[in-house]
C-alpha cells in the first residue's frame, strides 16, 4: 500500500509536470499546443547525448537540457502558432500545425537516433535506494519528486509574484485589454511557450531517467495522458494539472495493482470522458490563470 | 507500353490504388462531421467497430459479404448516436478531446477482449475486399456528400458551421444535425474499416490508435476542407506520396521511414500555413493568378 | 394579444439585466422597445428568441408558454430575429443567406434530391424564386449573388431582414435595424418595417432611432434598468414625464 503510494506520486509527479507547460499554453492562447509532446521527446534525447556521448553529469545536463526545450517552445510557436494568430480557425489549424511540427520533429530524432529505444549509460542514474515505513524509496524517485515539486513551487512564484507573470495572467486573461495596456502580446506568448515547454522539457528527461527508455514516440502516451491530467484539472488552471497530475499517477498505480496492467490506459482516459461529459470545467473549474 | 509491363505495374501499386481508395473514405468520414464545425476524433474507434464485427462475422456466420458491410457501416453509426448526445454539446477542442477519449477507451476494450484475442487482434480474415468495392464505398460517400451540397440539410450544415446560435434562431435544430453527421462520419469509418480489415487479413487494435485518427485529419486537412472532394484529393496524394519517396530516398540514401515523417509533417505545415484551403483549392488559386496577372497586362 | 411578456426577469451574477419587464404585442402590430444604452433591451429579445432562458416570468406566445424553449423550437412557433451586431453567414450569397432562412418552410427530404427526383428540382426552383423575391421585397435584387461578407453595412442589415421574414414569421424582432445607415436607408427601412406589418406580421422594434420608433410604432415601450418604466402610443410615451427624466432628458442633461 505505502509502496503503491509512493510509486503513484512519484509517477503523478511527471504527469504534472508535462500538465502544466500544456495547460499554461492553453490557459493563455486557448489552443492545444499538440508538438508538447514532441519537446518532451526531444530534450530527453537531448539528455542522452549529453550525458551518453558528451560525458556531463547529470546534474549539468538536465538544466542544460530544460533550457533547451525553452527555446524550442518558442521556436514551436514562432512556426506553428504566431503565423495563425487572427485567422478565424486558428483553434482547428493551431492544433493541426503543431501536430505538423511534432511530426517533423519526431522524423529527426527518428533520422539521426533509429527508431529504437536507447538507454542512459550505467552510472548516469542513481540506484541506490532506501526503505521508508513499508516501502523501498530509490534515490531516483526522491530526486524525481523533489525536482517535481520545486518546479511547481517555482511556477506559482513565476506567476504569482514576478512581472512576467502578472503579464502572462494579463494575456490570458484578455490579450485585448492586454495590448490596450501596454503588453507586448506576442512577446508574452512567446515566454509562456519558453516556460512551458521547458517544464516538458523537464518532465521528457525524468521520464527517460525514470524508465531508463528514451524512444522517439515515447511522447505520444503521455501527451492523452497530458490530456486528461489539463481536462481532469480544469482547463487552464494550473494548481489543477497538478493536482490531477498527481490524481493520475496514483489511479494507475492502484489500477495497476488491483485490476490489471492492460487497463491502466483505460483509467486515463475512461476518466477524461467521463469528466468532459459529466463536469466539463474539470476539478477546479475554468477560472483558468486568474487564479495562479 | 506492352500489356505485360502494365501488369507488372498494377501489381506493383495495386495496393496503393486500394489504400488510397480506403484513406479517401476514412478522411471523408472526418470531413462529415467537420461539415457542420465538429471536431470529432473518435473515427478510428468507428473504424475499430466496423473491423471487428465484419471479421467476426465472417468466422461464425455464413451470412454473404454485403451483410457483413452492412452490419460494420450500421454499428457504428448506432454506437454514434449515444456518444453524440452528450459529447456534441462540448464546443471546439473539448469535443475533439472528449471524442480522443472515447477513441483510447474503445481501443483498449478491444485490447483486453480475449474474445477478440487481445492485443494481438483477429488473423487470417480471409480477403474478401476487391478494389472495386473499396471504390463503390468512396464513390457512394462522394456521392452523398454531394447531393446534400446544395440542399435545405446541406445550407443548414453550413449555417451551423458559421455561426450555430444564429443558425438556431433560424430553426435549424442544430443538435439533430451534428448527431447525423457524426452518425454518417461513423458510418464511413465503420465501412472502411471493415474493407480494410478483409484486405489486409487482419484486425489489430494498434490499427486505431490517435495516429490513425491523426492522418485521417491531415488528408482532410491537406486536401481541403471548403469541398466534399478536398479529403479524398488529400488522400490521394498522401498515400501515394511515400511510393514517390520510395523512389527518392533509395536514390539519397535516406532511411524511408523518417523521410516519409518528415515529408508529411513538412506538406502538412506548409498547406495549414500558406494554403488554408488545401491542395483541392491550387487549380482555383492558379487561375485566379493568372488572370490578375492577364488583367494586370491589359490595363 | 400575440406576444406577451409577465414580470420576465433576467439575472447575470446577481445583477438584473431584465428584471420584471411586462409587455404585449398584438397582431400586425408595430411594437418599439427603447431605453438608454443597457437599459436590458438586447436581453429581452435574446430572451424571447430562446438564446437564454428568463431566470423567472412567463413569455406566452398566442397562449402557449415558450419561456426556456430551445431557440430553434421557438422559431418553429414564429419567432424569427435579426441581430444588432449582424450575424449574417457571411461566406454564403445573400440569396444562400435567405435560403437558410427559409429553413422551416421548405419541405425538401434529402432521398428525394438523393433520387433525382423532378419534384426535388422542382421546390429548389421555388424555393430560390422566394428567396430572390424577398431580396427584391428589402431592394437587393442587384447584389443577390454577392458574398455576405462583401455587402456594406446597410445592405446586410436588409438581407438579415430578408432573411428573417423568409420563415413568414408570427413575430419579428428587430434589434437596431438601422444602425450604421444613411437618412435615405433609414426611411427605406421605415417602409419595410410598415409593410412587414400590414402583411400581417407583427414586429417588435428594438431601436435608437426615436425619430423612427415615434414614426413607425404603433405602440412603444420605454425600458430603463431593465424595468418597463412607460408602456403606451407613441404621443403618451412622448409626454411621460419618467421617459424625459430617463430617457430623453437623461440625454438632455448630459
Amino acid at each position: 500500500m505505502g509502496q503503491q503510494i509512493v510509486n503513484g506520486l512519484f509517477l503523478g509527479s511527471i504527469y504534472a509536470l508535462f500538465a502544466l507547460g500544456y495547460t499554461l499554453v492553453f490557459g493563455v492562447l486557448d489552443i492545444l499546443n499538440l508538438a508538447h509532446q514532441a519537446v518532451f521527446m526531444v530534450c530527453a534525447y537531448a539528455a542522452l547525448v549529453l550525458v551518453g556521448h558528451l560525458h556531463l553529469p547529470m546534474f549539468a545536463a538536465f538544466p542544460v537540457a530544460v533550457l533547451l526545450g525553452g527555446f524550442l517552445g518558442m521556436a514551436v510557436d514562432r512556426i506553428a502558432f504566431r503565423p495563425l494568430r487572427g485567422r478565424s480557425d486558428s483553434n482547428i489549424a493551431g492544433l493541426i500545425s503543431s501536430i505538423a511540427l511534432a511530426t517533423i520533429l519526431e522524423a529527426a530524432v527518428v533520422q539521426v537516433f533509429g527508431p529504437d529505444v536507447e538507454r542512459f549509460p550505467f552510472g548516469a542514474v542513481p540506484t541506490r535506494s532506501l526503505k521508508i515505513g513499508g516501502a523501498v524509496v530509490s534515490e531516483l524517485q526522491i530526486v524525481i519528486i523533489a525536482i517535481a515539486i520545486a518546479m511547481l513551487l517555482g511556477l506559482t512564484w513565476l506567476l504569482r509574484r514576478t512581472r512576467l507573470g502578472r503579464r502572462i495572467r494579463a494575456v490570458a486573461e484578455s490579450p485585448k485589454a492586454a495590448r490596450v495596456l501596454g503588453v507586448d502580446v506576442d512577446r508574452i506568448i512567446s515566454a509562456s511557450f519558453f516556460v512551458s515547454s521547458a517544464l516538458g522539457a523537464a518532465a521528457g528527461v525524468l521520464f527517460g531517467l525514470a524508465f531508463n527508455n528514451v524512444s522517439p514516440d515515447m511522447g505520444r502516451s503521455v501527451e492523452l495522458k497530458g490530456l486528461a491530467v489539463i481536462v481532469l484539472g480544469g482547463m487552464g488552471s494550473m494548481p489543477g494539472a497538478a493536482l490531477a497530475g498527481v490524481a493520475l499517477g496514483l489511479l494507475e498505480v492502484f489500477t495497476v495493482a488491483w485490476v490489471g496492467s492492460s487497463y491502466r490506459d483505460a483509467v486515463a482516459f475512461g476518466v477524461l470522458f467521463l469528466v468532459l461529459v459529466l463536469r466539463p470545467r474539470g476539478l477546479l473549474g475554468s477560472a483558468a490563470l486568474r487564479e495562479a | 507500353m506492352t500489356s505485360s509491363s502494365l501488369q507488372d505495374l498494377w501489381l506493383t501499386y495495386q495496393s496503393t490504388v486500394a489504400f488510397i481508395g480506403l484513406n479517401g473514405l476514412l478522411a471523408l468520414s472526418v470531413y462529415t462531421t467537420l461539415s457542420c464545425g465538429q471536431l470529432s476524433l473518435a473515427q478510428a474507434a468507428f473504424m475499430a467497430i466496423g473491423a471487428y464485427v465484419s471479421a467476426i462475422l465472417t468466422f461464425h456466420s455464413g451470412a454473404p459479404f454485403a451483410v457483413n458491410l452492412a452490419v460494420a457501416t450500421l454499428l457504428p453509426a448506432l454506437v454514434s448516436v449515444p456518444l453524440g448526445l452528450p459529447v456534441l454539446r462540448l464546443k471546439g477542442v473539448f469535443l475533439a478531446i472528449a471524442t480522443i477519449g472515447f477513441g483510447e477507451v474503445v481501443r483498449i476494450f478491444f485490447v483486453n477482449l480475449d474474445y477478440t484475442n487481445g492485443a494481438l487482434g483477429l488473423t487470417a480474415v480471409p480477403q474478401r475486399t476487391s478494389i472495386w468495392m473499396i471504390y463503390a464505398a468512396l464513390g457512394t460517400a462522394l456521392f452523398v456528400l454531394w447531393r446534400i451540397r446544395g440542399s435545405r440539410a446541406g445550407y443548414a450544415l453550413e449555417a451551423i458551421r458559421e455561426d450555430e446560435p444564429a443558425a438556431r434562431t433560424m430553426g435549424i435544430d442544430a443538435a439533430r444535425y451534428k448527431l447525423a453527421m457524426l452518425a454518417l462520419g461513423a458510418a464511413f469509418a465503420g465501412l472502411a474499416g471493415a474493407l480494410e480489415a478483409h484486405y489486409t487479413y487482419m484486425v489489430s487494435p494498434s490499427t486505431y490508435s490517435f495516429t490513425r485518427v491523426v492522418d485521417m485529419l491531415v488528408y482532410a486537412v491537406v486536401g481541403g476542407t471548403s469541398v466534399f472532394y478536398g479529403p479524398v484529393v488529400g488522400a490521394a496524394f498522401l498515400t501515394a506520396l511515400p511510393e514517390v519517396l520510395r523512389e527518392i530516398s533509395a536514390r539519397v540514401g535516406l532511411a524511408p521511414g523518417p523521410l516519409r515523417l518528415f515529408v508529411n509533417g513538412a506538406v502538412l505545415l506548409a498547406v495549414i500555413l500558406f494554403l488554408p484551403e488545401g491542395i483541392s483549392s491550387l487549380p482555383r488559386r492558379i487561375r485566379d493568378r493568372l488572370r490578375a496577372r492577364r488583367e494586370a497586362h491589359a490595363a | 394579444m400575440l406576444l406577451s411578456l409577465q414580470g420576465v426577469r433576467r439575472t447575470f451574477g446577481g445583477l438584473a439585466a431584465v428584471d420584471g419587464a411586462s409587455l404585449a404585442v398584438g397582431t400586425g402590430e408595430v411594437h418599439g422597445l427603447i431605453g438608454p444604452n443597457g437599459a436590458g433591451k438586447t436581453t429581452l429579445l435574446n430572451l424571447v428568441s430562446g438564446l437564454i432562458p428568463p431566470t423567472s416570468g412567463a413569455i406566452v406566445l398566442d397562449g402557449e408558454r415558450i419561456d426556456g424553449l430551445a431557440s430553434h423550437v421557438i422559431a418553429a412557433r414564429g419567432i424569427t430575429r435579426t441581430y444588432q451586431n449582424i450575424r449574417l453567414f457571411s461566406a454564403l450569397t445573400a440569396a444562400d443567406n435567405v435560403l437558410v432562412g427559409a429553413h422551416l418552410k421548405r419541405n425538401a427530404p434529402l432521398w428525394r434530391r438523393m433520387a433525382f427526383l423532378p419534384s426535388a428540382a422542382a421546390e429548389e426552383r421555388a424555393a430560390r424564386a422566394a428567396a430572390l423575391a424577398l431580396l427584391a421585397r428589402v431592394g437587393m435584387s442587384e447584389r443577390a449573388f454577392e458574398r455576405a461578407s462583401n455587402l456594406s453595412y446597410g445592405e446586410q442589415r436588409r438581407v438579415e431582414i430578408a432573411r428573417a421574414l423568409a420563415s413568414s414569421p408570427r413575430v419579428m424582432l428587430l434589434d437596431e435595424p438601422t444602425a450604421g445607415m444613411n437618412p435615405g436607408e433609414v426611411t427605406a427601412i421605415a417602409d419595410l418595417i410598415r409593410g412587414v406589418a400590414r402583411a400581417g406580421h407583427s414586429v417588435l422594434l428594438v431601436e435608437h432611432n426615436v425619430k423612427l420608433v415615434m414614426a413607425v410604432c404603433d405602440r412603444i415601450t420605454v425600458l430603463d434598468f431593465g424595468k418597463v418604466i412607460a408602456d403606451g402610443t407613441p404621443a403618451e410615451v412622448g409626454r411621460d414625464p419618467a421617459v424625459i427624466a430617463a430617457y430623453l432628458g437623461g440625454e438632455a442633461a448630459a
